[in-house]
């Protein structure tokens, strides 16, 4: 989403992902090369080396990105055609965001409190319902949740400093 | 028939009473998954997998097979009644299922779904039943180069079939393939494109993959789409299902026609998605009544949703004695496998009766319970969907989060999860298809260790891939598919030149 910015206009045009995302994945195909070759690509005494089957796949990514790139700025200025609309990718923000934003903070808090706020806050902004219902939903579904995998199935969730002062 | 025995022993497994409890546990999330935007067949089970680590792998196969029946029939009650697609299998039941549901047929349109899904399943399971053992038998004298070419055929049969530019295919592919080579290699011992980050010893689990590609990118899509669901309501009585069955038995020659589709999508991993494009358009070709289509012919709901559900079961037959998964959702279920300790592959005839015969014979009582079990609670599924979206999306980002966090109780998989979620989006958009990516990932280590066994055998001579008839035959039908696009897009060149010296250009 790093080409936003360009062609003003209501719709944000393809070429632009399509050139970003075929670019990335000729990078990673080229790393993939590059540290083939550092693990060795040629044969040792046991048989081919770790580099041997990668190289592979390192090449042939690169080659089918490469092509996906080199149409992409082949086509480039008479390509028309529409990845999404800015409205949309409104909205598509609108979730993405919050989303950053509580994978974020899973680490610092664990995954039940950034859970309950991801839920509020969605509901708040985005819903029609009350306080009340958007608290019942935002604090049960955590709730919910920590009875099934930390009492029925004993699975431990990562857990913050709330759960650690409630003594969980 | 040793297979009739077998099958009746795996009865005795499948219907011991914690074992039916399961499946119905199964049945009814699987419901849930499929209606539900953003969780699927795919990622459903794959977040359900790490509570099953200290189950009976036998009842925990069950359960997991059966949320997968449980999605394939959920997918059809959401794009009947709302028009929206629970699964991408589902896309060309919404042509003529929701014009049906607007008529005021849906409880018809719903009947004919859930029957179709059910013969489809019925006969994939047949199909599974004898063919699996032979194949199995026959697939015990494999060594490497045949596994590999096996592997090939698999990766091949995507780019030649794809509906996606076969560049993007190949790429989706080898960025799995890479993917799954990060961490430590095998054979020797050796880190890969680790880069110094202890995190990424452990490679790139396929799980957190798709979680993140089908579920995060998932609701990134549906955001974009907006989030009006405008449903029909559906009541479901025993005279409209009795009234619509006797109305179906005409369509038996679509039904044998999409059961063949399917089953042959499924097998050779095309999946279930062009199963059910393929078949509905070859229903349409056959009909006497082509107008009709896409405006609530009942046909137009059977022929996808048989041949969707053919080829979603019949995706179980090559996972089962080749170790080689016809779908993303069957690619999670041999994950299961390999974690539970089990090696899928014509051993697990031999040595895991039990398990194999068991989960064979819960694929029956599956389907059947399946059936029973839609057709009764339709209405609540329907209730389902009307919760508005601002609350179902966070809370399945959080179930997503949870599912990405147990399978190894780490939390770099959540983040993890999130960069899976961003590429999820932008290969749907840009039409890159993850099926490949998904199984790439999964067969990565597997195909990388049969190709390099096969070049110890040979040392280093390429002809051990044409050394005997089968291994010969199989590369050569590989060869064929890869080249296949190539062709049409030769064809399609040559044509342009012909019109163009037509014109006189």
């Amino acid at each position: 989403m790093s080409t936003e910015s360009e062609t003003p206009g209501p719709a944000l045009r393809r070429r632009g992902p399509e050139a970003g995302v075929a670019l990335l994945l000729l990078v990673i195909g080229l790393i993939v090369i590059v540290d083939s070759l550092r693990v060795g690509i040629e044969w040792a005494d046991d048989g081919p080396r770790a580099g041997y089957f990668p190289f592979f796949i390192g090449c042939l990514l690169s080659l089918s990105s490469g092509w996906t790139l080199v149409r992409a700025l082949l086509s480039w200025r008479e390509e028309t055609a529409i990845f999404s609309e800015y409205s949309q990718l409104r909205d598509v923000a609108a979730m993405a965001i919050p989303l950053t934003v509580f994978v974020a903070a899973v680490p610092f808090l664990g995954l039940y409190v950034p859970g309950a706020l991801l839920i509020g806050y969605f509901m708040r902004r985005h819903g029609t319902g009350g306080w009340l219902a958007t608290l019942a939903v935002a604090i049960g579904t955590p709730i919910v949740f920590f009875l099934i995998f930390e009492r029925w199935f004993l699975v431990p969730l990562a857990k913050g400093p709330l759960e650690a002062w409630l003594g969980f | 028939m040793d297979e009739i025995n077998s099958l009746m022993h795996g009865f005795s497994v499948a219907l011991t009473l914690p074992n039916v409890g399961f499946m119905l546990v199964g049945l009814l999330l699987g419901v849930l998954i499929g209606v539900l935007p953003g969780l699927g067949g795919a990622n459903g089970v794959a977040i359900l997998l790490p509570l099953t680590f200290s189950m009976n792998p036998t009842s925990a196969i069950i359960m997991l097979s059966c949320i997968y029946w449980g999605a394939l029939f959920g997918g059809a009650i959401t794009s009947i009644l709302f028009n929206i697609p629970g699964e991408p299998w589902s896309v060309a039941t919404t042509f003529d299922g929701f014009p049906l549901a607007q008529q005021g047929r849906a409880a018809e349109a719903l009947t004919a779904a859930f029957t179709s899904s059910f013969v489809g399943a019925l006969f994939a399971v047949l199909a599974i039943t004898f063919l699996a053992p032979l194949l199995a038998k026959f697939a015990l004298e494999f060594g490497p180069p045949e596994f590999f070419a096996v592997q090939m055929l698999t990766f091949c049969s995507f780019i030649g079939m794809s509906k996606e530019p076969p560049m993007k295919t190949l790429a989706a592919m080898m960025f799995g393939f890479a993917l799954a080579a990060v961490g430590m290699d095998t054979v020797t011992g050796q880190l890969r494109m680790t880069f110094g980050f202890t995190e990424m010893l452990k490679g790139f689990d396929f799980l957190i993959a798709v979680i993140g590609l089908f579920g995060i990118g998932e609701i990134l899509t549906t955001m974009e789409e907006g989030l009006a669901f405008k449903g029909k309501s559906a009541k479901i009585n025993f005279r409209v299902v009795l009234h619509t069955w006797k109305e179906l038995l005409q369509y038996w020659r679509t039904f044998i026609r999409s059961v063949l589709i399917g089953c042959w999508m499924g097998i050779t991993p095309g999946g279930a998605t062009p199963a059910s494009f393929m078949s509905y358009g070859m229903a349409r070709r056959a009909a006497k009544d082509k107008e009709s289509f896409g405006r609530g012919n009942i046909e137009g709901v059977v022929a996808p949703e048989t041949a969707a559900h053919a080829a979603g079961t019949a995706a179980l037959l090559p996972m089962l004695t080749l170790g080689i998964p016809g779908s993303p959702t069957a690619a999670v279920l041999l994950g299961g496998l390999l974690i539970w300790g089990l090696q899928p592959g014509p051993l697990l005839f031999v040595e895991q009766k039990d398990f194999v015969w068991g989960l064979i014979a819960s694929m029956y009582l599956g389907n059947i319970v399946g059936l029973i079990v839609v057709l009764t609670t339709v209405p609540w599924w329907a209730a389902i969907l009307r919760i508005p979206f601002p609350v179902i999306a966070p809370v399945i980002i959080f179930i997503c989060a949870i599912g990405a966090y147990t399978v190894h109780s780490s939390i770099f998989d959540v983040v993890m999860m999130l960069v899976f979620g961003v590429f999820g989006y932008l290969f749907k958009k840009l039409r890159y298809p993850l099926a490949p990516l998904v199984l790439a990932l999964v067969l990565g280590d597997m195909a990388e260790s049969s190709f390099r066994q096969s070049m110890l055998l040979s040392q280093g001579e390429v002809s051990i891939f044409y050394s005997n008839w089968l291994v010969g035959s199989l590369m050569a039908l590989s060869i064929f598919l890869l080249l296949l696009p190539a062709w049409g897009a030769l064809k399609s060149m040559l044509r342009r030149r012909e019109a163009n010296a037509y014109l006189g250009r």
